[in-house]
């Protein structure tokens, strides 16, 4: 019964997408099917989750072809925590931008184009973290994908071409470099299937394995932003309409961190590169959050600490531990959230101020108290204040890299200059977000002219955020829907107990890769 | 495993050629170069599928084994279309980027950071001065709107009388 609801997650979004498609011209016909179909797909989710984490994961073979021939769709507690997660971010966020689109019609943000490319990303967010083989997995990356290209570019403008054109194609190289690394396993190992994979690929030789496994690793840490693939993302991402940023910066990069993490756990699970992948997580948190530092803009800041903060999920995913892949979980699904709350309040900043530089924002704490509040909670999250879920998660981190730093004296330095990192790299990020928040919302008004300032020293105006645009009112349905995902974070804080033991177990599961095989395998597999 | 020694140079081929076009400047080559190395993996997905054999139907009397391995041509059928797509795509994208980019003859060459800067501030300039001259013919209309007997009278009163009725008209035709 619950496996029928499975492709559903994939299929309403799509027929939404064609229906919105068609409802062209009817703009709250349009507005009513994709807010439903991704009503809907929060609902599927939850029963998934609720059923899944009752002990019943699922693996459904569509169209009843029998694995390793026909394709799986797995949902194990992983998968089901990412569906609920993306589809409540996606839902709020098609809100915020109903809102804005209700708001201002003119031509930067054509409505109807806008509504199916949003579902066609969702469809494809969802296959992502549903697919049970390689190759299906590749095919939601680029449903996702296309669709990214669409909404990215929208409106065409010189602005978005530039930014569109650079993301685009670091987009496409790493498809190559994804279906290279598919066309070689299934030269290697003669499937595809992730689950026979992990059964086969332990049989080649050291070395071959090596190869497909920097492959995979290639093709999904330039997705994941992880440095030194990470380049693009600054460039590219600010210059969207602030719904898309906000969705791509939570969800399309943490796509990628997920097939990191089924690649470290499922498919090379007996190949060990926890080291590199803990440098590399070091590096990307502390060179992400050191560009963070130089930016005036508030968007191309966010980007940064964004890239920065992948690090840290880098770094629970090398530990490779029980606790380490726990806090991993829990980091994911705080930081989806809370990086896209910024990101919309940051909307919500640049049409009330009129500006995102902290060269021109001031006063916005006596103008509307309550911005003040929804950009304050999010941004200490993000620095890492206690109580709040981004201290809870990285406090979990850092007690696996302790627990593993303990049970393995040779790599004991390492772990630690990691710790040591991501403890700088979370002050650092408090600092910049404290700064953006003293410029735009503390100082006042009056002192916006002349102002010298410390804490403006090191900061660079960007060639983006130059102009000055005209304020715009705030809608009541935008405040809405970002109130509801300021307060969906502080729930992440208050929940935190059940979420971490829900994330514990889904990262038992993890650990123990044979529970993946026998759920698609249940009789045995060669 | 065997396989096809052109094929094999065929798909090093691409890739060399695809991947020095793609690192050209101008969207057109990259989009071409990206096709030829699309291609190039196509190809190394079909290499990877072994031997030739039979059309892979099953049927009465037909050997699996001497069957091709399908599923390596369905992966390629697969890429070809989202590579379709995909193209169509930058080929709209590369047209509106030349478009774009006719107001500064630079045809479909990515534009450098600092001319970037340069377009933002002449556009800014060009937004300044529009909107100081709406901001002009606003005045204009609504001064002309609200009061026009004033109007008339204040201009009367300033010229000499003779060609006050004409100066009033051409303010109007502005």
């Amino acid at each position: 019964m619950t496996a029928a609801l499975v492709p559903l997650v994939v299929l309403l979004p799509l027929l939404g997408a064609a229906s919105a498609l068609i409802l062209g011209r009817h703009r709250r016909a349009q507005m009513l099917v994709s807010t439903a179909v991704l009503a809907a797909v929060v609902v599927i989710a939850s029963v998934l989750l609720a059923v899944v984490d009752a002990g019943e994961p699922i693996a459904v073979n569509v169209g009843a072809w029998p694995a390793p021939f026909g394709i799986v769709l797995v949902v194990d507690r992983l998968s089901a925590i990412m569906l609920l997660v993306s589809a409540i971010v996606l839902l709020v966020v098609l809100v915020y931008a109903v809102g804005q689109g209700v708001a201002d019609r003119h031509r930067e943000t054509p409505v109807s184009i806008f509504h199916p490319s949003y579902l066609i990303l969702s469809a494809g967010v969802f296959n992502a973290f549903i697919a049970g083989d390689l190759f299906n997995l590749y095919v939601g990356f680029e449903i996702l994908l296309s669709a990214s290209y669409v909404l990215l570019t929208l409106g065409g403008t010189g602005e978005r071409i530039r930014a569109g054109v650079t993301y685009i194609i670091v987009s496409l190289v790493s498809s190559l470099f994804f279906l290279s690394a598919i066309a070689l396993i299934y030269g290697a190992t003669g499937t595809a299937n992730i689950a026979q994979l992990s059964v086969r690929i332990g049989a080649l030789p050291e070395n071959v394995q090596l190869i497909l496994h920097l492959l995979l690793l290639i093709a999904f840490g330039i997705k994941a932003a992880v440095f030194p693939l990470s380049f693009w993302l600054p460039d590219s991402y600010p210059t969207a309409p602030a719904p898309v940023t906000a969705v791509f910066a939570g969800l399309l990069t943490k796509v990628g961190v997920y097939a990191i993490i089924r690649t470290e756990t499922v498919i090379f699970s007996e190949q060990d590169l926890s080291l590199l992948l803990m440098v590399i997580g070091g590096l990307t948190m502390v060179i992400g959050i050191l560009g963070a530092l130089t930016q005036a803009d508030i968007k191309r800041l966010l980007s940064f600490t964004l890239v920065s903060h992948i690090g840290y999920m880098i770094f629970g995913i090398a530990l490779g531990t029980q606790l380490g892949m726990a806090a991993t979980i829990y980091y994911v699904v705080h930081h989806i959230t809370v990086q896209t709350t910024l990101f919309l309040t940051t909307g919500l900043i640049e049409r009330f101020g009129g500006a995102t530089s902290i060269n021109r924002l001031a006063g916005l704490l006596k103008a509307s108290p309550f911005l003040a509040i929804l950009f304050f909670i999010p941004a200490l999250n993000l620095g890492g204040i206690p109580p709040f879920s981004g201290f809870l998660g990285k406090a979990g981190l850092f007690l696996a890299g302790g627990e593993q730093a303990a049970a393995d004296p040779a790599t004991a330095w390492l772990v630690w200059v990691v710790i040591a990192a991501g403890a700088i790299t979370s002050l650092i990020t408090l600092y910049a977000l404290t700064r953006f928040w003293n410029m735009a919302f503390w100082r006042g008004r009056e002192e916006l002219d002349g102002y010298e300032s410390v804490l403006l020293g090191s900061v660079l105006e960007a060639p983006e955020g130059a102009t000055v645009t005209a304020t715009k009112t705030t809608p009541r349905l935008m405040v809405a829907a970002t109130t509801v995902l300021v307060v969906v974070t502080v729930l992440l804080t208050v929940f935190a107990g059940p979420l971490f033991g829900l994330a514990d177990r889904a990262a038992a599961d993890l650990v123990d890769p044979s529970s993946y095989v026998s759920l698609v395998f249940p009789g045995g597999v060669q | 495993m065997t396989g096809s020694l052109t094929l094999v140079v065929l798909m090093a081929v691409m890739f060399g050629a695809g991947i020095s076009i793609m690192l050209e400047r101008s969207l057109t080559r990259v989009l071409i170069g990206f096709l030829l190395v699309g291609n190039a993996v196509n190809v190394l997905i079909y290499l990877m599928s072994g031997a030739p054999g039979l059309a892979p139907i099953l049927g009465e009397g037909v050997d699996p084994d001497e069957i091709s391995d399908p599923l390596p041509q369905a992966f390629v059928l697969t890429a070809i279309v989202i590579n379709l797509g995909i193209t169509a795509f930058m080929l709209a994208l590369i047209y509106r980027s030349w478009w774009l980019a006719q107001l500064g003859a630079k045809g479909d060459l990515i534009d450098d950071e600092e001319e970037d800067l340069h377009d933002a501030e002449e556009a800014a300039d060009l937004i300044r001065i529009s909107a100081a001259d709406d901001a002009a013919i606003q005045e204009i209309i609504e001064a002309s709107d609200e009061e026009p007997d004033e109007d008339l009278e204040f201009e009367a009163s300033a010229r000499d009388r003779a060609d006050g009725d004409d100066r009033t008209d051409r303010e109007a035709d502005r």
